[in-house]
Protein backbone atom coordinates (compact mmCIF):
# COMPACT_ATOMS: atom_id res chain seq x y z
CA UNK A 1 0.00 0.00 0.00
CA UNK A 2 0.94 3.39 -0.67
CA UNK A 3 1.49 6.22 2.34
CA UNK A 4 -1.49 7.56 1.06
CA UNK A 5 -3.27 4.33 1.27
CA UNK A 6 -2.57 3.44 4.66
CA UNK A 7 -3.19 7.14 5.79
CA UNK A 8 -6.55 6.33 4.62
CA UNK A 9 -7.15 3.16 6.06
CA UNK A 10 -5.87 4.86 9.41
CA UNK A 11 -8.66 7.27 9.35
CA UNK A 12 -11.39 4.84 8.43
CA UNK A 13 -10.07 2.62 11.53
CA UNK A 14 -10.89 5.86 13.70
CA UNK A 15 -13.94 6.28 12.41
CA UNK A 16 -15.34 2.51 12.55
CA UNK A 17 -14.79 2.73 16.00
CA UNK A 18 -16.94 5.47 16.40
CA UNK A 19 -20.04 3.32 18.81
CA UNK A 20 -22.18 6.20 19.53
CA UNK A 21 -25.00 6.86 17.15
CA UNK A 22 -24.38 10.77 15.72
CA UNK A 23 -25.40 12.52 12.45
CA UNK A 24 -23.17 14.73 10.43
CA UNK A 25 -24.66 17.00 7.73
CA UNK A 26 -22.87 18.39 4.76
CA UNK A 27 -24.18 21.39 3.50
CA UNK A 28 -22.89 21.65 0.02
CA UNK A 29 -23.66 20.08 -3.20
CA UNK A 30 -20.16 19.38 -3.82
CA UNK A 31 -19.04 17.62 -0.87
CA UNK A 32 -23.06 15.96 -1.48
CA UNK A 33 -21.25 14.46 -4.59
CA UNK A 34 -17.69 13.68 -3.39
CA UNK A 35 -19.40 11.58 -0.65
CA UNK A 36 -21.29 9.89 -2.95
CA UNK A 37 -18.93 9.15 -5.18
CA UNK A 38 -15.80 8.53 -3.29
CA UNK A 39 -18.18 5.27 -1.13
CA UNK A 40 -17.62 7.13 1.68
CA UNK A 41 -21.24 6.87 3.18
CA UNK A 42 -21.28 3.03 2.60
CA UNK A 43 -17.77 2.82 4.21
CA UNK A 44 -18.83 4.25 7.66
CA UNK A 45 -20.16 2.61 10.41
CA UNK A 46 -24.27 2.50 10.31
CA UNK A 47 -24.93 4.74 13.10
CA UNK A 48 -22.99 7.60 11.72
CA UNK A 49 -25.27 8.81 9.88
CA UNK A 50 -24.10 11.61 7.13
CA UNK A 51 -26.62 13.63 5.86
CA UNK A 52 -27.02 16.16 2.84
CA UNK A 53 -28.97 19.39 4.38
CA UNK A 54 -29.70 22.66 2.05
CA UNK A 55 -26.44 22.81 0.27
CA UNK A 56 -27.40 22.95 -3.47
CA UNK A 57 -28.38 26.01 -4.40
CA UNK A 58 -30.49 24.81 -7.58
CA UNK A 59 -32.63 22.38 -5.63
CA UNK A 60 -33.62 25.32 -2.09
CA UNK A 61 -34.73 27.69 -5.36
CA UNK A 62 -38.43 28.15 -4.17
CA UNK A 63 -40.88 26.74 -7.01
CA UNK A 64 -42.11 30.29 -6.84
CA UNK A 65 -38.66 31.66 -8.39
CA UNK A 66 -38.36 29.21 -11.12
CA UNK A 67 -41.58 30.04 -12.39
CA UNK A 68 -40.78 33.59 -12.14
CA UNK A 69 -37.57 32.94 -14.11
CA UNK A 70 -39.67 31.01 -16.71
CA UNK A 71 -42.04 34.25 -17.34
CA UNK A 72 -39.40 36.66 -17.49
CA UNK A 73 -37.98 34.46 -20.26
CA UNK A 74 -40.87 35.08 -22.28
CA UNK A 75 -40.16 38.48 -23.06
CA UNK A 76 -38.47 38.52 -26.55
CA UNK A 77 -36.34 41.15 -26.05
CA UNK A 78 -34.38 39.07 -23.91
CA UNK A 79 -31.71 36.73 -23.87
CA UNK A 80 -31.15 34.63 -20.47
CA UNK A 81 -27.20 33.46 -19.87
CA UNK A 82 -27.63 30.96 -16.59
CA UNK A 83 -25.26 27.69 -15.06
CA UNK A 84 -26.43 24.85 -17.19
CA UNK A 85 -28.09 22.97 -13.87
CA UNK A 86 -30.81 25.45 -14.01
CA UNK A 87 -31.98 24.31 -17.20
CA UNK A 88 -33.69 21.44 -16.37
CA UNK A 89 -35.46 22.33 -12.87
CA UNK A 90 -39.59 21.71 -13.45
CA UNK A 91 -41.35 25.14 -12.41
CA UNK A 92 -44.79 24.49 -12.07
CA UNK A 93 -46.16 24.50 -15.64
CA UNK A 94 -42.73 25.04 -17.30
CA UNK A 95 -39.14 24.85 -17.20
CA UNK A 96 -36.24 26.81 -18.91
CA UNK A 97 -35.34 23.69 -21.18
CA UNK A 98 -38.71 23.70 -22.90
CA UNK A 99 -38.56 27.68 -22.97
CA UNK A 100 -36.14 27.78 -24.76
CA UNK A 101 -37.35 24.73 -27.55
CA UNK A 102 -40.00 27.12 -27.37
CA UNK A 103 -37.80 29.95 -28.99
CA UNK A 104 -36.67 31.72 -25.82
CA UNK A 105 -32.73 32.77 -26.09
CA UNK A 106 -31.36 31.08 -23.44
CA UNK A 107 -27.68 30.00 -22.93
CA UNK A 108 -25.70 27.99 -20.67
CA UNK A 109 -22.21 29.93 -19.37
CA UNK A 110 -19.75 28.80 -17.18
CA UNK A 111 -18.73 32.27 -15.40
CA UNK A 112 -20.73 35.43 -15.40
CA UNK A 113 -18.30 37.15 -17.37
CA UNK A 114 -19.21 35.73 -20.33
CA UNK A 115 -22.53 37.23 -20.08
CA UNK A 116 -20.65 40.57 -19.94
CA UNK A 117 -19.21 39.23 -23.07
CA UNK A 118 -22.43 38.33 -24.69
CA UNK A 119 -24.12 41.94 -23.70
CA UNK A 120 -20.90 43.28 -25.44
CA UNK A 121 -21.79 41.57 -28.70
CA UNK A 122 -25.66 42.22 -28.91
CA UNK A 123 -25.92 45.79 -28.26
CA UNK A 124 -29.54 45.07 -29.52
CA UNK A 125 -30.59 42.49 -27.21
CA UNK A 126 -31.10 42.66 -23.41
CA UNK A 127 -28.80 40.39 -21.81
CA UNK A 128 -29.95 38.89 -18.30
CA UNK A 129 -27.37 36.63 -16.13
CA UNK A 130 -29.31 34.35 -13.88
CA UNK A 131 -27.65 34.79 -10.23
CA UNK A 132 -27.44 31.77 -8.36
CA UNK A 133 -25.58 30.29 -5.48
CA UNK A 134 -23.83 30.96 -2.02
CA UNK A 135 -21.37 33.10 -0.61
CA UNK A 136 -18.53 31.47 -3.12
CA UNK A 137 -20.62 32.48 -6.60
CA UNK A 138 -22.13 34.84 -5.12
CA UNK A 139 -18.82 37.57 -5.52
CA UNK A 140 -18.19 36.62 -8.44
CA UNK A 141 -21.41 37.75 -9.82
CA UNK A 142 -20.98 40.97 -7.59
CA UNK A 143 -17.69 41.72 -9.48
CA UNK A 144 -19.23 41.02 -12.56
CA UNK A 145 -21.91 44.03 -11.87
CA UNK A 146 -19.24 46.46 -10.62
CA UNK A 147 -17.54 45.97 -13.84
CA UNK A 148 -20.91 46.32 -16.20
CA UNK A 149 -21.00 49.56 -14.31
CA UNK A 150 -17.15 50.57 -15.16
CA UNK A 151 -18.04 49.49 -18.94
CA UNK A 152 -21.36 51.43 -18.78
CA UNK A 153 -22.96 48.80 -19.80
CA UNK A 154 -26.48 49.48 -20.86
CA UNK A 155 -28.26 45.99 -21.72
CA UNK A 156 -26.66 44.00 -18.63
CA UNK A 157 -28.52 42.90 -15.77
CA UNK A 158 -28.87 40.31 -13.21
CA UNK A 159 -31.87 38.27 -11.33
CA UNK A 160 -30.47 37.66 -8.26
CA UNK A 161 -31.57 34.67 -6.40
CA UNK A 162 -28.14 34.25 -4.37
CA UNK A 163 -28.80 33.37 -0.90
CA UNK A 164 -26.67 32.92 2.53
CA UNK A 165 -25.75 30.13 3.83
CA UNK A 166 -25.82 30.95 7.89
CA UNK A 167 -29.39 31.88 8.60
CA UNK A 168 -30.80 28.39 6.85
CA UNK A 169 -28.01 26.70 9.34
CA UNK A 170 -29.98 28.16 11.94
CA UNK A 171 -33.14 27.10 11.07
CA UNK A 172 -32.06 23.77 10.88
CA UNK A 173 -30.38 23.95 14.59
CA UNK A 174 -33.75 25.41 15.51
CA UNK A 175 -35.86 22.45 14.52
CA UNK A 176 -36.27 19.75 16.51
CA UNK A 177 -37.28 17.39 14.13
CA UNK A 178 -33.83 17.07 12.91
CA UNK A 179 -31.11 15.33 14.14
CA UNK A 180 -27.77 16.45 13.21
CA UNK A 181 -24.91 16.96 15.96
CA UNK A 182 -21.99 17.96 14.02
CA UNK A 183 -21.58 20.40 10.45
CA UNK A 184 -19.14 19.70 7.79
CA UNK A 185 -19.02 22.95 6.74
CA UNK A 186 -18.47 24.51 3.01
CA UNK A 187 -15.09 24.53 2.27
CA UNK A 188 -15.58 27.21 -0.63
CA UNK A 189 -18.40 29.22 1.02
CA UNK A 190 -16.26 30.22 4.14
CA UNK A 191 -13.05 30.63 1.92
CA UNK A 192 -15.27 33.64 0.89
CA UNK A 193 -16.78 34.53 4.53
CA UNK A 194 -14.24 33.61 7.19
CA UNK A 195 -14.88 31.57 10.24
CA UNK A 196 -16.73 34.10 12.22
CA UNK A 197 -20.78 33.53 11.72
CA UNK A 198 -20.10 29.90 11.77
CA UNK A 199 -18.30 30.31 15.29
CA UNK A 200 -21.15 32.13 16.36
CA UNK A 201 -23.33 29.29 15.41
CA UNK A 202 -21.41 26.82 16.87
CA UNK A 203 -21.53 28.40 20.38
CA UNK A 204 -25.02 29.14 19.96
CA UNK A 205 -26.32 25.46 18.68
CA UNK A 206 -23.68 23.77 20.69
CA UNK A 207 -22.84 21.77 17.61
CA UNK A 208 -18.89 21.17 16.08
CA UNK A 209 -18.05 22.33 12.71
CA UNK A 210 -15.23 21.51 10.48
CA UNK A 211 -14.58 23.40 7.74
CA UNK A 212 -14.12 20.78 4.93
CA UNK A 213 -12.17 20.15 1.34
CA UNK A 214 -13.50 18.22 -1.33
CA UNK A 215 -11.19 14.98 -1.80
CA UNK A 216 -11.89 11.67 -0.18
CA UNK A 217 -8.92 12.20 2.36
CA UNK A 218 -10.83 16.01 3.00
CA UNK A 219 -13.46 14.11 3.94
CA UNK A 220 -12.16 11.71 5.97
CA UNK A 221 -10.35 13.86 8.24
CA UNK A 222 -13.29 16.02 8.36
CA UNK A 223 -15.11 13.37 9.88
CA UNK A 224 -12.76 12.12 12.32
CA UNK A 225 -12.13 15.82 13.52
CA UNK A 226 -15.77 16.49 14.33
CA UNK A 227 -15.62 12.73 16.14
CA UNK A 228 -13.29 13.96 18.13
CA UNK A 229 -14.85 17.30 19.54
CA UNK A 230 -17.94 15.18 19.70
CA UNK A 231 -16.16 12.44 22.20
CA UNK A 232 -14.95 15.91 24.25
CA UNK A 233 -17.92 17.47 23.91
CA UNK A 234 -16.32 20.67 22.27
CA UNK A 235 -18.52 23.18 19.62
CA UNK A 236 -15.62 24.40 17.95
CA UNK A 237 -15.23 25.91 14.66
CA UNK A 238 -11.65 23.88 13.00
CA UNK A 239 -10.45 24.24 8.89
CA UNK A 240 -9.73 20.84 7.93
CA UNK A 241 -9.20 22.85 4.65
CA UNK A 242 -6.71 24.78 5.27
CA UNK A 243 -4.73 25.08 1.71
CA UNK A 244 -7.12 26.98 0.65
CA UNK A 245 -9.13 28.30 3.58
CA UNK A 246 -8.26 31.28 6.24
CA UNK A 247 -9.52 32.31 9.39
CA UNK A 248 -10.57 35.72 8.02
CA UNK A 249 -11.74 34.70 4.70
CA UNK A 250 -11.00 37.10 1.36
CA UNK A 251 -11.98 40.16 2.40
CA UNK A 252 -12.11 41.46 -1.17
CA UNK A 253 -14.86 38.74 -2.17
CA UNK A 254 -16.47 40.04 1.24
CA UNK A 255 -16.17 43.62 0.40
CA UNK A 256 -17.45 42.81 -2.82
CA UNK A 257 -20.48 41.37 -1.52
CA UNK A 258 -21.10 44.16 0.55
CA UNK A 259 -21.10 46.85 -2.21
CA UNK A 260 -23.13 45.15 -4.54
CA UNK A 261 -25.89 43.18 -2.76
CA UNK A 262 -27.94 43.71 0.37
CA UNK A 263 -29.79 40.81 3.26
CA UNK A 264 -33.45 40.51 2.47
CA UNK A 265 -35.84 38.20 3.44
CA UNK A 266 -36.07 35.20 1.36
CA UNK A 267 -37.87 32.13 0.27
CA UNK A 268 -36.33 28.67 0.50
CA UNK A 269 -37.88 24.87 -0.64
CA UNK A 270 -38.26 22.75 2.33
CA UNK A 271 -37.30 25.44 4.56
CA UNK A 272 -39.64 28.72 4.01
CA UNK A 273 -39.40 32.39 4.43
CA UNK A 274 -36.04 32.94 5.99
CA UNK A 275 -35.02 36.83 7.37
CA UNK A 276 -32.42 38.18 5.87
CA UNK A 277 -31.31 34.82 4.03
CA UNK A 278 -30.99 36.17 0.57
CA UNK A 279 -29.02 38.46 -1.88
CA UNK A 280 -30.61 41.63 -3.06
CA UNK A 281 -29.17 43.81 -5.76
CA UNK A 282 -28.50 46.99 -3.43
CA UNK A 283 -30.19 50.41 -4.78
CA UNK A 284 -26.88 51.86 -6.04
CA UNK A 285 -26.78 49.48 -8.73
CA UNK A 286 -30.60 48.81 -9.73
CA UNK A 287 -29.52 49.60 -13.25
CA UNK A 288 -28.18 46.18 -13.48
CA UNK A 289 -31.36 44.84 -11.36
CA UNK A 290 -33.16 42.83 -13.70
CA UNK A 291 -35.87 42.25 -10.87
CA UNK A 292 -36.53 46.06 -11.13
CA UNK A 293 -35.43 46.31 -15.25
CA UNK A 294 -38.12 43.66 -15.92
CA UNK A 295 -40.98 43.93 -13.29
CA UNK A 296 -40.44 40.31 -12.34
CA UNK A 297 -43.53 39.04 -11.06
CA UNK A 298 -43.47 37.34 -7.46
CA UNK A 299 -45.05 34.15 -7.82
CA UNK A 300 -46.67 31.87 -4.78
CA UNK A 301 -44.73 28.61 -4.38
CA UNK A 302 -46.64 25.43 -5.41
CA UNK A 303 -45.45 22.51 -4.30
CA UNK A 304 -44.81 19.94 -7.00
CA UNK A 305 -46.94 16.87 -5.82
CA UNK A 306 -45.81 13.99 -3.69
CA UNK A 307 -42.44 15.54 -3.94
CA UNK A 308 -40.23 15.24 -0.99
CA UNK A 309 -37.40 17.50 -1.73
CA UNK A 310 -38.41 19.85 1.08
CA UNK A 311 -37.66 16.77 3.50
CA UNK A 312 -34.62 15.69 2.07
CA UNK A 313 -33.08 19.17 2.07
CA UNK A 314 -33.70 19.29 5.75
CA UNK A 315 -32.37 16.01 6.52
CA UNK A 316 -35.00 14.11 7.64
CA UNK A 317 -35.68 12.26 5.43
CA UNK A 318 -32.67 9.98 3.26
CA UNK A 319 -33.20 10.62 -1.29
CA UNK A 320 -34.70 6.37 -1.22
CA UNK A 321 -36.91 7.07 1.68
CA UNK A 322 -38.86 9.65 -0.47
CA UNK A 323 -41.88 7.36 -2.17
CA UNK A 324 -40.66 8.64 -5.90
CA UNK A 325 -37.33 8.45 -5.51
CA UNK A 326 -36.06 5.61 -8.94
CA UNK A 327 -39.91 4.83 -9.22
CA UNK A 328 -41.83 8.40 -10.78
CA UNK A 329 -38.29 10.57 -10.08
CA UNK A 330 -34.69 9.60 -12.25
CA UNK A 331 -32.43 11.87 -13.33
CA UNK A 332 -33.89 10.90 -16.60
CA UNK A 333 -37.33 12.40 -16.14
CA UNK A 334 -36.86 14.42 -12.92
CA UNK A 335 -40.00 15.12 -10.46
CA UNK A 336 -38.07 17.53 -7.59
CA UNK A 337 -34.61 19.74 -8.36
CA UNK A 338 -32.78 17.29 -5.61
CA UNK A 339 -32.82 14.65 -8.77
CA UNK A 340 -32.35 17.03 -11.51
CA UNK A 341 -29.31 19.28 -10.41
CA UNK A 342 -26.14 16.95 -10.92
CA UNK A 343 -25.30 17.60 -7.06
CA UNK A 344 -28.74 17.18 -5.57
CA UNK A 345 -28.81 14.29 -3.30
CA UNK A 346 -31.33 12.31 -5.29
CA UNK A 347 -29.14 12.60 -8.15
CA UNK A 348 -26.21 11.80 -6.54
CA UNK A 349 -27.85 8.80 -4.39
CA UNK A 350 -29.28 7.59 -7.34
CA UNK A 351 -25.80 7.23 -9.08
CA UNK A 352 -23.49 6.37 -6.80
CA UNK A 353 -25.25 4.00 -4.09
CA UNK A 354 -26.22 0.83 -3.76
CA UNK A 355 -29.51 0.34 -4.44
CA UNK A 356 -29.58 -2.79 -1.90
CA UNK A 357 -27.44 -0.72 0.01
CA UNK A 358 -28.39 1.55 3.36
CA UNK A 359 -30.75 4.26 3.38
CA UNK B 1 -22.10 24.99 -7.68
CA UNK B 2 -19.23 25.61 -5.58
CA UNK B 3 -16.90 23.44 -7.31
CA UNK B 4 -13.64 25.02 -7.70
CA UNK B 5 -10.08 24.14 -9.10
CA UNK B 6 -6.71 24.28 -8.97
CA UNK B 7 -4.91 26.31 -11.44
CA UNK B 8 -1.13 27.89 -12.00
CA UNK B 9 -1.12 32.04 -12.53
CA UNK B 10 1.13 31.86 -15.85
CA UNK B 11 0.74 35.51 -17.01
CA UNK B 12 -0.83 38.37 -15.47
CA UNK B 13 -2.25 40.93 -17.90
CA UNK B 14 -3.94 44.27 -17.41
CA UNK B 15 -7.71 44.87 -16.32
CA UNK B 16 -7.40 41.67 -13.32
CA UNK B 17 -7.12 38.98 -16.33
CA UNK B 18 -5.11 36.44 -15.67
CA UNK B 19 -3.88 33.26 -17.10
CA UNK B 20 -4.13 30.03 -15.71
CA UNK B 21 -2.97 26.62 -16.59
CA UNK B 22 -5.58 23.92 -15.08
CA UNK B 23 -4.37 20.40 -16.02
CA UNK B 24 -2.75 21.34 -19.24
CA UNK B 25 -5.87 23.43 -20.20
CA UNK B 26 -4.60 27.66 -20.75
CA UNK B 27 -8.25 29.97 -19.83
CA UNK B 28 -8.21 33.48 -18.74
CA UNK B 29 -9.73 34.07 -15.50
CA UNK B 30 -10.09 37.51 -13.54
CA UNK B 31 -8.19 37.69 -10.80
CA UNK B 32 -10.28 40.65 -9.00
CA UNK B 33 -11.01 39.23 -6.58
CA UNK B 34 -7.18 38.27 -5.42
CA UNK B 35 -5.47 41.08 -7.01
CA UNK B 36 -2.42 40.36 -4.71
CA UNK B 37 -1.88 37.10 -6.54
CA UNK B 38 1.79 36.56 -7.91
CA UNK B 39 3.02 34.80 -11.36
CA UNK B 40 3.38 31.34 -10.30
CA UNK B 41 0.72 31.09 -7.44
CA UNK B 42 -1.60 28.54 -7.29
CA UNK B 43 -5.30 29.40 -7.38
CA UNK B 44 -8.65 28.05 -6.21
CA UNK B 45 -10.71 28.42 -9.64
CA UNK B 46 -14.65 29.06 -9.35
CA UNK B 47 -17.04 30.62 -12.59
CA UNK B 48 -14.16 32.25 -14.39
CA UNK B 49 -12.71 34.37 -11.25
CA UNK B 50 -9.55 33.15 -8.69
CA UNK B 51 -11.31 32.65 -5.46
CA UNK B 52 -8.39 31.77 -3.11
CA UNK B 53 -4.59 31.62 -3.57
CA UNK B 54 -3.73 28.01 -2.62
CA UNK B 55 -1.29 27.67 0.24
CA UNK B 56 1.09 25.37 -1.67
CA UNK B 57 3.33 24.56 1.63
CA UNK B 58 -0.06 23.65 2.99
CA UNK B 59 -0.78 21.44 0.11
CA UNK B 60 2.69 19.79 -0.37
CA UNK B 61 2.42 18.81 2.97
CA UNK B 62 3.34 14.86 3.57
CA UNK B 63 2.60 15.39 7.12
CA UNK B 64 -1.14 15.97 7.13
CA UNK B 65 -3.05 17.72 10.22
CA UNK B 66 -3.59 14.56 11.70
CA UNK B 67 -0.50 12.82 12.20
CA UNK B 68 0.33 16.54 13.41
CA UNK B 69 -2.22 16.48 16.19
CA UNK B 70 -1.32 12.70 17.07
CA UNK B 71 -3.85 9.33 16.35
CA UNK B 72 -6.66 8.44 19.39
CA UNK B 73 -6.24 11.15 21.48
CA UNK B 74 -8.83 10.47 22.71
Amino acid sequence: MTDEQVYLQKLLTEIKGETSQCALMEVCGTHTMAIARSGVRELVPPQLKLLSGPGCPVCVTAQGDIDAVVEMVKNPALTLLTFGDMMRVPGTNSSLQEERSRGADIRVVYSPLDALAAAGQMPDRQVVFLGIGFETTAPTVGATIQQAKEMGLANFSVLSLHKVVPPALEVIFGDPDIQMDGLICPGHVVAVTGIEPYRQLAEKAHKPMVVTGFETRDILEGIVMLLRQLRRDRAQVEIQYRRVVRPEGNKVAQQTLQDVFETDDCRWRGLGLIPQSGLKIRPKYKDYDARIRFEVPVIEDVPIKGCACGEVLRGLITPRECALFGKGCTPLQPIGPCMVSQEGACAAYYRYTPKKGRL
Amino acid sequence: MCLGVPGKITQIADNYVATVDVNGNQMDISIRLTPEVQLGEYVLVHAGFAMEIIDAAIAAETISYMEEMGWYDR
